[in-house]
């Protein structure tokens, strides 16, 4: 059967790796490159980096730490941040990376995830999600507002309407982000995740809020989620990726041990 | 020298980039006299069937692709490239190379596990079960995890040329291998040191199955 899948979320800022704590207040910890090698032979079932500066700041991308990591790392890993066009999707897949996640720009400009579908195939499109809860209104039913900019910015869609728009229009994934959970370790949104997933048949990465092994665990299960997304959690040592497999591995989670 | 096939078809810097690190020389190329001077061929793949077999016409592939399988040389099908490797692709109907009988189909819909929907496409690690010994498994152990990403899977005329099997609400055939030619649906290049070490061992095989 298939596994469940943990990603390592690796956020870069001028080449060097961040972690965000509510998208403020960040700390500079390392070499991405020396990170996603040590997460890769730890059994990271794929990586994401993410320039988290690259949206507000209108910076490209690091396309030589993409090359730099595709040159040792051969499993799936993604690239987002400041991904406005095809062109530039295109320099980062051929750099190396397997995916492209796209956020606050698909959300401006919707036709990006097509013309990007139909430019690299939808497998390489992953459209990231930042969603925030609010009282459910006539527009925003669901009661989850999508969020843009790392949530500085709101938007008036509800999260799940956007979700099934983002899967018509050839997104090959969700990356689905809480900001009310992120940087908290209490855990992800289970209803939002599980609400998403069962609502749209691309695979649901879910993020935001890992603490705790439990959190993975019930993310998995009754979130439904297909993969989740870890950063804090790993990055501070609190858990090693082999930690976290073992422990999902006892509750019966199905994850990738051999490697 | 390796050969990969470049024929438009996605992204395969990723099986170069593989072939580098583990110390093999390749060339990446479309062009048939270059390619004559491979001793083993990769054909990667991603993306539509229809859309890959008009490249591969258009660039006289399709025939040099038959005339090459028919040789005792070595030929690595990836992903799309286990699927148009057959005769026929229920994507966009398509009329494939033929080179080993049998079509891709696509996982039926509504597929479901414990209760759990099988999303389409079948994105992510899953076991292989290997069905028989082949020179690729070398130091390889049934039941090791691969990267999949993929709405069609190969079906062969013929049982005997399944060498693999992966469960998805349906068992498919997830390793083809068939005299010379060998063809994984997953991405050995994207499988970690597994998908590595298969890499490695295609690119030493001599092309006999010594089945």
């Amino acid at each position: 059967m298939l596994s469940k899948r943990i990603i390592v979320c690796l956020d870069v800022r001028a080449g060097q790796l961040t972690k965000g704590i509510r998208f403020q207040g960040n700390v500079d910890i390392g070499d991405p490159v020396a990170a996603a090698n040590e997460y890769y032979q730890a059994g990271a079932d794929e990586i994401v980096f993410y320039d988290i500066t690259a949206s507000p700041e209108g910076r490209g991308i690091m396309v030589d730490v993409v090359a730099r990591v595709a040159a040792q790392i051969f499993i799936p890993f993604s690239v987002g941040g400041g991904i406005r066009s095809v062109a530039d999707m295109r320099r980062v897949i051929l750099a190396g990376a397997e995916k492209v996640s796209i956020n606050s720009e698909a959300v401006l400009n919707p036709e990006l995830i097509a013309a990007g579908a139909r430019a690299l195939g939808r497998q390489c499109i992953v459209l990231g999600m930042d969603v925030k809860k609010v009282p459910p209104t006539a527009t925003i039913p669901s009661g989850y507002e999508v969020v843009i900019h790392g949530g500085r910015t709101a938007t008036g869609m509800d999260a799940l309407q956007w979700a099934g728009e983002g899967e018509k229009l050839g997104a090959g994934e969700i990356c689905l982000n809480s900001i009310d959970a992120d940087g908290t370790a209490g855990g992800y949104d289970l209803n939002l995740t599980r609400l998403i997933s069962t609502n749209v048949r691309i695979p649901i990465i879910a993020s935001g809020g890992a603490g705790k092994p439990e959190h993975l665990c019930d993310v998995l299960t009754a979130g439904r989620a297909d993969a989740a997304l870890v950063a804090s959690i790993v990055h501070y040592k609190t858990y090693s990726v082999g930690e976290l497999k073992d422990y999902l591995q006892q509750r019966g989670v199905k994850v990738r041990r051999d490697f | 020298m390796i050969g990969i096939i470049d024929y438009q078809a996605g992204n395969i810097t990723s099986v170069a980039r593989a072939l580098k690190y583990l110390g093999h020389g390749h060339l990446v190329s479309d062009d048939l006299k270059i390619l004559d001077r491979a001793s083993h061929i990769i054909f990667p793949g991603v993306g539509a069937a229809g859309a890959a077999m008009i490249n591969l016409k258009k660039a006289g592939l399709d025939r040099w692709l038959a005339e090459y399988a028919a040789s005792e040389k070595p030929l690595l099908g990836i992903c799309l490239g286990a699927q148009i490797i057959l005769e026929f692709s229920e994507e966009d109907n398509t009329t494939c190379l033929g080179l080993i009988a049998g079509s891709a189909r696509r996982f039926p819909e509504g597929l479901t596990h414990r209760g759990e929907l099988m999303k389409v496409p079948h994105m992510g690690w899953n076991q292989v079960h290997f069905c028989r010994n082949h020179p690729v498994f070398q130091d390889l152990r049934s039941g090791g995890e691969f990267y999949f990403v993929h709405s069609y899977f190969p079906v062969p005329v013929n049982d005997e040329w399944i060498a693999g099997r992966t469960a998805y609400g349906i068992e498919f055939c997830s390793i083809l291998a068939r005299k010379n030619i060998v063809a994984c649906q997953f991405h050995s290049e994207k499988s970690g040191p597994l998908g590595l070490k298969l890499l490695d061992n295609f690119c030493r095989w001599d092309g006999r199955d010594a089945k």
